[in-house]
């Protein structure tokens, strides 16, 4: 393909069929934040059960019909429908689309100096395996029984035996997993073999780093679980026992099947993928907010090769803490001081990061601008999900606080405030690159400050609901235990928090539409005075990216360098 | 890789030593099943034969020993991987006291 | 811009594009069939009594499919060997004798199945016979692709050879990796399901 073949493609080519990366950034874009609405409202519609429990649902009750919601009331399995689905259609139809497809397709290969990604179609048929599976997952909810209700972490022996919307969840997960490995290997060839000339990896900006590391986590943590979700299929479907030991009884009847199996094995299978999954969540967060704090602090990021090398840890040691979901399963404690000391030890690379960004801002000329606020505040939020995590990681305080609201508080601090907020941030900073518009900053900033407090208000509570107790996946939110009843009235403030946080989004989308129609247009190619090399082409990049190779003569974030006329020295500029 | 005459024909020999191996360990590994040994015996003879005619396989037919070191040791890392995630699994799931018994 | 590393490997990787790509991909299915073994080792490990393979499976017919593989796997680098020895015609018959092999696999391979099936042995009769038919059901698939995909190779995709024949070439190693990745799974499964 040569960029001076601008031969017109038809509506279908470059729309629905595109093979272009950028293109195919905005379809993972556009279609994820679709599913990080839609997860937003289910959830919505489970904090009011859990505010007000037994209470009709207002206004939108009678939609759900007799079976999931007789007289307005929710009950139980339609609790356990949304929140499986909830988790579900964020962690994977949300979060890794949007994170780690969509910015690192419009990205990476801008970033790294390439004409595209290095397999064009089977990029496109990446992003086509992820929306058939999303539409799968969305047309499980009008099968009979319901989407999957045994929640996103699928175990058996429930899953084995539940209604058919569970077989759709593994159809689903099988076209989402396979979008993920064509996903990733994409992205590693197109960093190792599409560099630059100069391009060295120690050149790279950091988030192609966080990208490529994400990329390998995916092709390797992926496919057990799929192996497993083939093994559910054949339970669910052949009659097998994969998951069923011998003697289940459901109902008061014995299970006729062969038995033999083993339901830690789907906990094994599971979490082998789960845990490098939670990293795959929170990496391209960490390196859109590297970029948009070193743009934004005009001086070179603190400890660069810490960071790799802390993130190369993260990846590798990732893969071997999965077993810190299952403290509880009885394992032995040999095999538990294992994964907890792997565990401990994980937090270290992750605070070197942290740190570097902090000290990052020490004697910097920091401009605050919209982006930067996000990711200034994506600094405390991963923090305190981080630490929360300690005591989760050990297993003795773990026996305490496993499937409590403390472990919904951690993780979503790490996805909600944290990786949320660094997706704004990335929002914000590279829209005008994608768009040529600049987003509005009055809007901006009346968007982030109330979805920094809200975020905090909904989540800060539940630590303190977890820590006396209250169990998760409660359709009552705890209501009728003793223990519990200290710490209910928590539960009205984090629905209402919710529920204005969801308002708090509508300056952000009215933002987004209004500055993509009619916004003003960005003058130079380069409107935040970057560095890198996607802020040297045009806006946005045509066909082929850059009408010649690029080459790279200078590290990614060479900003304020001494004697230089400018605060900023493009990568690939030769001299200052 | 060349495209020199006389090398491809080199290539294309050793290629038939390399069969040649696959055939007999096959034969071997057969063999030696048919003995009767204790099962732990079993299982680590026929892996290490599994392995090595796996070896042959990447080495020669996948021609991995031509590629840069890097790439090997990549691939040395996912074969880590691969017996460390099935040993894990043998070790970590049953760690009984001991004294005790395994009751299904 | 074109996309660099299509034919010519770069020089830092010492790889084309592709090649890189299915290298990766190859490295997911160890994951995955890696998975499926770990299953195996769990599930027989918990189990009360576990059958020797030999007394279910038949031995001779799974060592004649395990030489009919690595025959495959032979011609397959022989129809590559061809290709760069610029003799097109033999390229086409050791890959038409590939395609046959990998087709006579399958074949032998449904009459073991349809032999299990007529004993009333199925997947759910027990976690051997599950084990055992979800490994090789799913390396059978992987067959299946790679037929697909040699076949694609033979007749319609050999038309490149006439345009673009390094690029050709190079198409038909990552075909051979492919097919060499099947068959190495197979020297795995064979001792494990057949033989202990």
């Amino acid at each position: 393909m040569s960029s001076h073949e601008e031969h017109k493609l038809s509506f279908w080519r470059k729309y629905i069929f595109a093979t272009d990366h950028k293109m195919i950034g905005i379809q993972y874009g556009l279609t994820a934040l679709f599913f990080l609405f839609f997860g937003f409202c289910l959830v919505m519609i489970m904090r009011w059960q859990l505010a007000y429990p037994g209470t009709p649902i207002p206004f939108i009750g009678k939609f759900f019909g007799e079976s999931r919601a007789p007289g307005g009331v929710m009950l139980p399995e339609f609790y356990d429908e949304l929140g499986a689905m909830h988790g579900t259609i964020m962690v994977f139809l949300a979060i890794v689309p949007l994170g780690f497809a969509a910015f690192g397709n419009f990205v990476v290969p801008l970033q790294v100096g390439a004409p595209d990604m290095a397999f064009p179609r089977i990029n496109m048929v990446s992003y086509q395996a992820y929306f058939i599976g999303g539409v799968i997952m969305l047309t499980s909810f009008f099968l009979p029984g319901g989407a999957a209700s045994a929640g996103w972490t699928a175990y058996p022996p429930l899953a084995d035996i539940n209604p058919i919307g569970q077989t759709a969840w593994i159809v689903g997960m099988v076209f989402i997993i396979t979008s993920s490995l064509l996903g990733g290997l994409n992205f590693i060839a197109t960093v190792f073999q599409l560099r630059a000339p100069g391009m060295t990896f120690m050149r790279l900006p950091f988030f192609v780093w966080t990208e490529l590391v994400t990329a390998f986590l995916l092709i390797l943590a992926f496919p057990p679980l799929e192996a497993a979700a083939i093994l559910q299929l054949l339970d669910r479907t052949l009659g097998t026992s994969f998951f069923l030991p011998s003697g289940l009884i459901v109902s008061g009847k014995p299970l006729e099947v062969s038995g033999g199996g083993s339901v830690l094995l789907w906990q094994h299978l599971f979490w082998f993928l789960g845990h490098p999954e939670v990293y795959v969540l929170i990496l391209p967060g960490i390196g859109m907010v590297a970029e948009v704090l070193a743009n934004n602090i005009r001086k070179p990021l603190f400890g660069y090769k810490a960071m790799v090398y802390s993130l190369l840890t993260i990846g590798f040691l990732s893969m071997i803490v999965w077993a810190h979901h299952m403290y509880l399963t009885g394992m032995g404690t040999a095999i538990s001081a294992f994964f907890q000391t792997t565990t401990m030890i994980i937090s270290i690379p992750s605070v070197i990061i942290i740190t570097c960004y902090t000290i990052s801002l020490w004697g910097a000329a920091i401009r605050f601008t919209v982006p930067m606020l996000f990711a200034l505040a994506f600094i405390p939020m991963f923090a305190i999900g981080g630490l929360t995590g300690l005591p989760l990681g050990l297993s003795s305080p773990d026996i305490y606080l496993h499937d409590t609201y403390y472990v919904i508080a951690h993780f979503h601090y790490i996805v909600a405030p944290a990786l949320l907020l660094a997706v704004f941030a990335g929002i914000y900073h590279w829209f005008p690159k994608i768009t040529g518009r600049k987003m509005n900053t009055v809007l901006g900033h009346i968007h982030f400050w109330p979805t920094l407090i809200l975020m905090n208000t909904t989540f800060m509570p539940m630590f303190i609901q977890g820590l006396a107790g209250v169990s998760r996946r409660l359709y009552d939110g705890g209501a009728q235990y003793a223990h519990a009843q200290g710490v209910l009235h928590l539960n009205v403030m984090i629905s209402i928090s919710s529920w204005f946080l969801a308002l708090a989004q509508i300056p952000f989308i009215i933002n987004f539409f209004w500055t993509l129609f009619a916004g003003k247009k960005v003058k130079s190619d380069n409107p935040w005075q970057a560095t890198t090399l996607e802020w040297q082409t045009p806006t946005p990049p045509g066909h082929g990216n850059f009408a010649v190779v690029p080459v790279v003569y200078r590290g990614p974030y060479e900003y304020s360098v001494p004697g230089a006329k400018e605060d900023f020295t493009p990568q690939n500029q030769e001299h200052i | 890789m060349s495209s020199d005459m006389q090398d491809l024909k080199k290539e294309g020999r050793a290629y038939l030593f390399v069969f040649a191996a696959l055939i007999i360990f096959t034969i071997l590994t057969v063999t030696i099943s048919k003995l009767h040994v204790a099962l732990a015996v079993a299982i680590i003879v026929a892996l290490a034969i599994a392995i090595f005619k796996g070896s042959l396989v990447v080495s020669f037919f996948m021609h991995f020993i031509h590629e840069k070191k890097i790439i090997l040791w990549l691939m040395f890392c996912v074969f880590l991987f691969f017996m460390g995630m099935i040993l894990s699994l043998y070790f970590g799931e049953y760690s009984i006291p001991h004294g005790a018994k395994y009751v299904p | 811009m074109d996309m660099p590393y299509i034919v010519k490997p770069r020089e830092d990787t010492g790889l084309f594009n592709a090649k890189l790509g299915i290298w990766l991909f190859l490295s997911s299915e160890v994951m995955l069939f890696g998975a499926l073994f770990s299953s195996y080792v769990v599930l027989r490990v918990g189990s009360v009594g576990w059958p020797h393979g030999a007394s279910i499976l038949s031995v001779p017919i799974g060592m004649f499919n395990t030489v009919v593989l690595i025959t495959s796997s032979v011609t397959m680098v022989y129809a590559w060997l061809s290709l760069r020895a610029k003799k097109f015609g033999q390229f086409k018959m050791h890959l038409a004798f590939t395609i046959l092999l990998a087709l006579t696999f399958l074949v032998v391979k449904s009459f073991e199945y349809g032999a299990k099936f007529e004993h009333h042995l199925f997947p759910k009769t027990s976690a051997y016979l599950a084990i055992y038919f979800t490994l090789t059901g799913l390396h059978a698939i992987h067959v299946i692709g790679g037929i697909i995909v040699n076949s694609y190779f033979l007749f319609p995709g050999s038309k490149m050879w006439q345009t673009d024949p390094e690029r050709f070439i190079n198409r038909i190693e990552i075909a051979g990796l492919y097919w060499h990745f099947v068959d190495l799974v197979w020297i795995f499964l064979f001792p494990v399901l057949y033989l202990l």
